[in-house]
């Protein structure tokens, strides 16, 4: 038996949505074609985007499909960038928190590479929350230049939960567009489009019991975006690409379910959380919990802790050989290991960073799947930094 | 036994991990990060530490079924092979990389790692044999295919290491290996083998040794003493070297010059004809021995190249400094290669050439004839 606690790489897909999505992938229709079959399958398309803007408190006509939240954040980027830039040259700086993720981080610097932006990374403070006196700082030094600030509505290593409001007025108050990534927040905690003021909005479904594979990028009416995908312009000629009507549909049902449930799933699971949390602090000794120290700042399902004189990967190692699957602290390209960016903009040393472990609770965790981590980790823990110490030896 | 196979991506070593899970072990595959910024085939890397070798570990175990993870080792083999690497040629001596590997980050760094997470060994695709002796000790040998034997870059192993070591292709000849992994349906199965120093990707040391060391010009010299050219660094050179010299001037007898000498402190190369290149005895220091260490004088082969011939010796061992007679002259030897020992097919144990000595002169990495 497996205990799967790294529901923020990726969520099991809830029955409701692999059910609509067998029942969607049996039928024929491209929602582009005219004849009753194309027509069958936009109208599938059309509820769900209904049904999605709804859940997130958006229009529907908001509601821009993507292949997932990697593509929503590029197009809000660059896309973003683009439409800013043509209205006024002068506009070319792209404010983004230090703690986003590639998704967005990797375009900003893409843009200053080879379209003359500039991308500033704003600090944050210890807990990962954004330094707003820097973001005030860098709107007031030149208004008219900045194009676009990002900042993501939570963060999807320590969770912690950005002010998005402040983010929003700050930026507003010198007419610049504020785009967020809510992969990680939508469903998990109250996320409402229109409430929150910002101008762009990332979502996807595999983080909240859809399927992966799409997103959407929620795009308020008075921002320009430019095109990044060319094509038939299926997507309010913004996005191209012909639409998934089967992983939409699972997407919609999915996003319905979990913003119907927050109000119970959300305390049960921070529940869960808390008591796994105050387990690790209080049977593993040199242990620290990375991120906002106060539950109500961070995502139910985030834990993010530090064992000292432990590598990640020792710990990963025995933890998976029990059945247990848990993240560390470094974000993987193709395998290699790095430090975490986003430990790294906290202050987190990086002898720290190296033992931090991510484990993230969802839809299916339980207080057995707690009860086993906390039984496997005091020994697992033991053991791996009994593999630091000799690691650091030569024979 | 629970046993963590190290996997590069490569042929040898997938086809060992699965002859250990074949073999009734529990295994696991890991596959060593060795470079915080690894290269790859599109940008010209053709070592074994591209993503792309992470990519064939991975879909390699996937095959076998077993386990796979990416640990950083790249802070201690940067430390303990890249750092010694460039300071060995710095000091006019020529290293032998692979032998550092084994010694300190496989058979140490990641041997003990294992060890201290409950494995019961580390299995590698070398080419070589580790038996159990009459007295019970391990005892390091040849591999069956004389053309493949790695037993020399594994001479620097201990007892204790040996014991923790797994070696499954040491009885194979590598063109059956090579279809066992077609056999066992190993996409890596026509992958060519590495030849080249895994951390230097585009294969070219000596620009490597530049952009490390910088320029650090000075004079190459005959034996005599005179002047016949300059250099841009003493450390791109290596005894035995004869291409790449610049010489403008050639010899007064027409023949080819080899490099002979490599001093690094007075910034001198020195090069003369082939036959000065021959050394009839070496002292080598830093010995490690297999087994127990030889008592005094015993007759042995020595070998002071990955893949050069052994020629036999009779060496007298004071402590960890070993003093070679050799029986025939051998060619070209520098400073700082392993010279490793063997009886038979036995590996006897490996240190490190210190000062070489030919009929006319003992050179030494210091430079100062002695």
């Amino acid at each position: 038996m497996s205990v799967y606690l790294d529901h923020a790489a990726t969520t099991p897909v809830l029955p409701a949505a692999i059910e609509a999505m067998a029942a969607e992938l049996s039928v024929v229709g491209n929602p582009s074609s005219l004849h009753s079959a194309g027509r069958r399958a936009r109208r599938v398309v059309e509820e769900s985007r209904e049904q999605l803007a709804a859940a997130l408190g958006a229009r529907p006509s908001e509601v821009v499909l993507t292949s997932g939240g990697t593509e929503a954040d590029n197009l809000a980027v660059v896309g973003g960038y683009r439409a800013r830039h043509a209205q006024d040259p002068r506009r070319r700086r792209v404010l983004v928190s230090a703690v986003e993720h590639h998704a967005v981080l990797d375009p900003a610097h893409w843009l200053a590479e080879h379209e003359g932006a500039e991308a500033v990374e704003l600090p944050v403070d210890g807990r990962g929350r954004l330094d707003l006196a820097a973001l005030r700082a860098e709107l007031e030094r030149d208004p008219g230049a900045v194009a676009l600030v990002s900042v993501m509505w939570a963060n999807n290593e320590v969770g912690t939960i950005q002010p998005v409001r402040e983010v929003v007025e700050l930026a507003h108050a010198h007419g610049v567009p504020v785009h967020t990534d809510a992969v990680q927040a939508a469903g998990h905690v109250p996320v409402d489009f229109a409430a929150s003021g910002v101008d762009l909005m990332t979502v996807t479904g595999h983080k909240l019991g859809g399927p992966v594979g799409v997103g959407a990028l929620l795009a308020g009416r008075g921002v320009g975006l430019s095109p990044v995908l060319h094509g038939g312009g299926q997507e309010r000629q913004v996005r191209s690409g012909t639409l998934d009507a089967p992983a939409v549909r699972a997407f919609a049902v999915a996003a319905e379910h979990a913003v119907r449930t927050l109000a119970q799933e959300a305390p049960r699971v921070a529940g869960l959380r808390d008591h796994l949390v105050a387990g690790v602090l209080t049977e593993v000794p040199e242990t620290v919990l990375l991120g906002d120290p106060d539950p109500a700042g961070r995502l139910p399902g985030n834990a993010n802790v530090a064992f000292r004189g432990c590598e990640g990967d020792s710990l990963l190692y025995l933890l998976d050989a029990q059945g247990i699957e848990v993240s560390t602290g470094s974000a993987c390209s193709a395998g290699v290991p790095q430090p975490s960016h986003v430990l790294t903009a906290m202050g987190v040393p990086e002898r720290m960073s190296r033992g931090a472990l991510r484990l993230t609770l969802g839809w299916t965790t339980d207080a057995a799947d707690v009860d086993a981590v906390l039984a496997a980790l005091p020994a697992a823990v033991e053991r791996a930094r009994g593999a630091g110490l000799v690691a650091g030896r030569t024979r | 036994m629970r046993v963590l196979a190290a996997m590069s991506g490569g042929v040898d070593s997938a086809v060992a991990a699965a002859r250990a899970v074949e073999g009734g072990h529990e295994v696991v595959g890991v596959h060593l990060a060795l470079s915080r910024q690894p290269a790859t085939l599109r940008t010209g890397a053709r070592g074994c530490c591209t993503v792309e070798d992470a990519h064939d570990a991975r879909r390699a175990a996937d095959v076998l079924g077993i386990p796979f993870y990416v640990w950083d080792l790249a802070e201690r083999f940067e430390q303990d092979v890249v750092e010694d690497f460039v300071r060995e040629y710095a000091a006019g001596r020529t290293p032998n990389p692979c032998v550092r590997c084994n010694e300190r980050i496989k058979f140490s760094a990641l041997l003990d790692k294992a060890l201290a997470l409950g494995f019961d060994a580390v299995c590698t695709g070398h080419y070589a044999r580790v038996e159990t002796g009459a007295d019970g000790q391990r005892e390091l040998h040849r591999a069956v295919d004389d053309r493949k034997d790695q037993s020399y870059v594994l001479g620097v192993l201990t007892q204790d290491q040996l014991a923790r070591a797994v070696f499954p292709l040491g009885g194979s000849r590598k063109d059956y290996v090579r279809a066992e992994a077609a056999r066992r349906g190993l996409a890596l199965a026509d992958k060519p083998d590495s030849h080249d120093i895994c951390f230097i990707a585009d294969g070219d040391t000596r620009r490597w040794l530049a952009d490390r060391l910088g320029e650090q010009p000075g004079d190459v010299r005959d034996e005599s003493g005179a002047v016949v050219g300059t250099h841009e660094g003493a450390y791109a050179f290596t005894v035995g070297q004869r291409k790449g010299l610049r010489i403008g001037r050639p010899a007064p007898d027409g023949r080819p010059r080899y490099v002979l000498d490599v001093q690094p402190v007075s910034r001198t190369v020195v090069v003369g004809p082939a036959e000065s290149l021959d050394v009839d005895a070496m002292e080598a220091d830093g010995a490690r021995w297999c087994g127990s260490a030889p008592v005094g004088e015993v007759d042995v082969d020595v070998q002071v190249r990955a893949h050069g011939e052994a020629v036999p010796a009779r060496a007298a061992v004071a402590g960890d400094v070993v003093r070679l007679a050799l029986g025939e002259p051998l060619r070209g030897v520098a400073p700082g290669q392993a010279a490793v020992l063997y009886d038979g097919t036995r590996v006897l144990g490996s240190a490190t050439v210190s000062a070489t000595s030919r009929r006319r002169a003992t050179r030494t990495a210091a430079g100062a004839p002695a």
